[in-house]
């Protein structure tokens, strides 16, 4: 249950992952496996099995079948602890979901005030460290409704960030925004990745792909038909899926 | 017959009325208290993934919204006791059986307040690490209440009125008064239409709280 097979110190490794939604196979068998600190984008069309490959990473999704070692513990096996594991999982959504009738600072501090037993001015002190990072100091006693849709996605990254997460998984982080606040959001996922953060993103915003992810898995009808480095993928993609895709999105 | 008439003996019964009042509101209170309590356990267990405490949920639910309050009532006054041994006190018997109504009816209103809350909400606190009870405890239930508030003011309101049936066990509320007084003076129509005028006067009361909230609610929802 708890061997890594001897393999490798893969942060992350699916093996023949498949899921069905009411019969219908979404995923058909993905095996992919991701280093520490590497970054990683998934791209692919709309319905081919992205957001449901990474919901999976941390059971959001219960695989029908295949495993997910993460660091090495078969996170399928009944015996796991998927709470534990999930404490060292950040998630961003695309809809950013932060919880309306908590302030900002309060969101950032619930996981680990709760989780980690963390004592209260020790857990702010950690958000108001994360909120200057994320560029909203100032915005510690807002409520999410006061603030802008790239406003709330940093937050919610920062709230993610406060359980000191070993990989953050992202779902179209920037899917929802205005197209002024892209930006924002965006470069605070690049410091992340500077830092050494290991990231699995999936996103529509190939530029950031180009410019800061070390792989490229291009998705399409839920397997993995190219994975690669950025350059080769974008520049030179050897499947004729991959190439009509790019040909769309470039 | 003039209404200055109807003032004076209305005037002369107001103290028995001001007592059945304060029986009925406390009886009110009781009740909805005790069902809010039942029913957010009964709201919860009725969307639980265990199939045991699912099916208990809603036979529950169920039986009590499908069968009349009165007979409820008569149930346990009359039925209790011929179970258990021994005579069951009236008023203890109201506040069983006027809970036990309530509690149905506020699980349905839980259960609609839970499944309105958007489901990211769930997946954002479990993805944190955060237990299903640590999430419903911390971010379900606390956006849920506050979106329950309105319905559980309605429920408020209809238990008042439908608490006038503990009447028939005897108990002194609003409505038993009203009965003893025209059962002795024979001026039904006169005690009858000032208890319905108390009765108006609480509901409307309390329907303008209600509004009062639910404006205050969407004006915070909005901000
Ligand atoms: N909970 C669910 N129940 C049933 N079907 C689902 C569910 N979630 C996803 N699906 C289906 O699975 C398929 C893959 O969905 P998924 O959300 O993973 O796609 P995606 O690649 O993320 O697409 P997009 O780019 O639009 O976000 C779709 O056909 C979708 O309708
Ligand atoms: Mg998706």
């Amino acid at each position: 249950m708890t061997s890594n097979n001897g393999k490798s110190d893969a942060v992350i490794e699916t093996i023949g992952l498949k899921k069905e939604f009411n019969g219908i196979e979404v995923l058909k068998g993905i095996s992919v496996k991701i280093q520490k600190q590497e970054v990683v984008c998934i791209i692919g069309p709309s319905g081919s099995g992205k957001s449901t490959f990474l919901r999976c990473l941390n059971l959001l999704e219960k695989p029908t079948s295949g495993q997910i070692f993460i660091e090495g513990i078969d996170i399928t096996s009944p015996a796991c602890n998927i709470d534990l594991i999930r404490t060292n999982m950040g998630m961003v959504f695309q809809n950013f979901n932060l919880f309306p009738h908590m302030s900002v600072i309060e969101n950032i501090t619930l996981g680990p005030r709760k989780i980690k037993k963390t004592p209260l001015q020790k857990a702010n002190q950690q958000a108001m460290i994360l909120l200057s990072k994320v560029g909203l100091k100032e915005k510690a006693n807002s409520y999410p409704e006061e603030l802008s849709g790239g406003q709330k996605q940093r937050v919610a990254i920062a709230r993610a960030l406060a359980m000191q997460p070993k990989v953050m998984l992202f779902d179209e982080p920037t899917s929802a925004l205005d197209p002024e606040m892209i930006g924002e959001v965006l470069d605070v996922m690049k410091s992340l990745a500077y830092e050494g953060m290991t990231m699995v993103v999936v996103t529509h915003e190939m530029g950031f792909a180009k410019e800061v992810s070390d792989r490229v898995l291009f998705i399409d009808d839920g397997l993995v038909v190219e994975d690669n480095k950025p350059e080769l993928l974008f520049q030179n993609p050897e499947n004729p899926r991959t190439k009509s895709f790019l040909s769309k999105v470039l | 017959m003039g209404i200055y008439k109807w003032l004076l003996y209305v005037y002369k019964k107001l103290p028995l009325l001001a007592e059945g009042t304060l029986l009925t509101l406390e009886l009110t209170f009781i009740a909805v208290s005790l069902g809010f309590v039942i029913g957010t356990f009964a709201g919860i267990g009725r969307l639980s993934k265990n199939k045991f405490v699912k099916t208990i949920a809603a036979i529950y639910i169920d039986f009590i919204r499908g069968t009349p309050l009165l007979v409820q009532i008569l149930l346990v006054y009359m039925g209790l006791p011929q179970i258990i041994g021994k005579p069951i006190p009236a008023m203890l018997a109201a506040i069983v059986s006027l809970s036990i109504n309530s509690g149905a009816y506020v699980a349905e209103i839980v259960r609609a307040g839970i499944q309105s809350i958007d489901k990211g909400q769930m997946e954002a606190s479990r993805s944190l690490g955060m237990t299903h009870s640590q999430t419903m405890r911390y971010i379900i239930l606390p956006q849920a209440f506050r979106r329950i508030i309105p319905p559980l003011g309605n429920e408020f309101i209809a238990m008042l009125k439908d608490s006038s049936l503990v009447s028939v066990i005897a108990l002194e509320e609003l409505m038993r008064k009203a009965q003893l007084v025209y059962t002795r003076d024979y001026r039904p129509f006169d005690i009858l239409f000032a208890v319905s005028i108390i009765y108006l006067i609480m509901t409307l009361s309390i329907s303008q709280l209600v509004r009062y909230s639910e404006r205050r609610l969407r004006v915070n929802d909005k901000q």
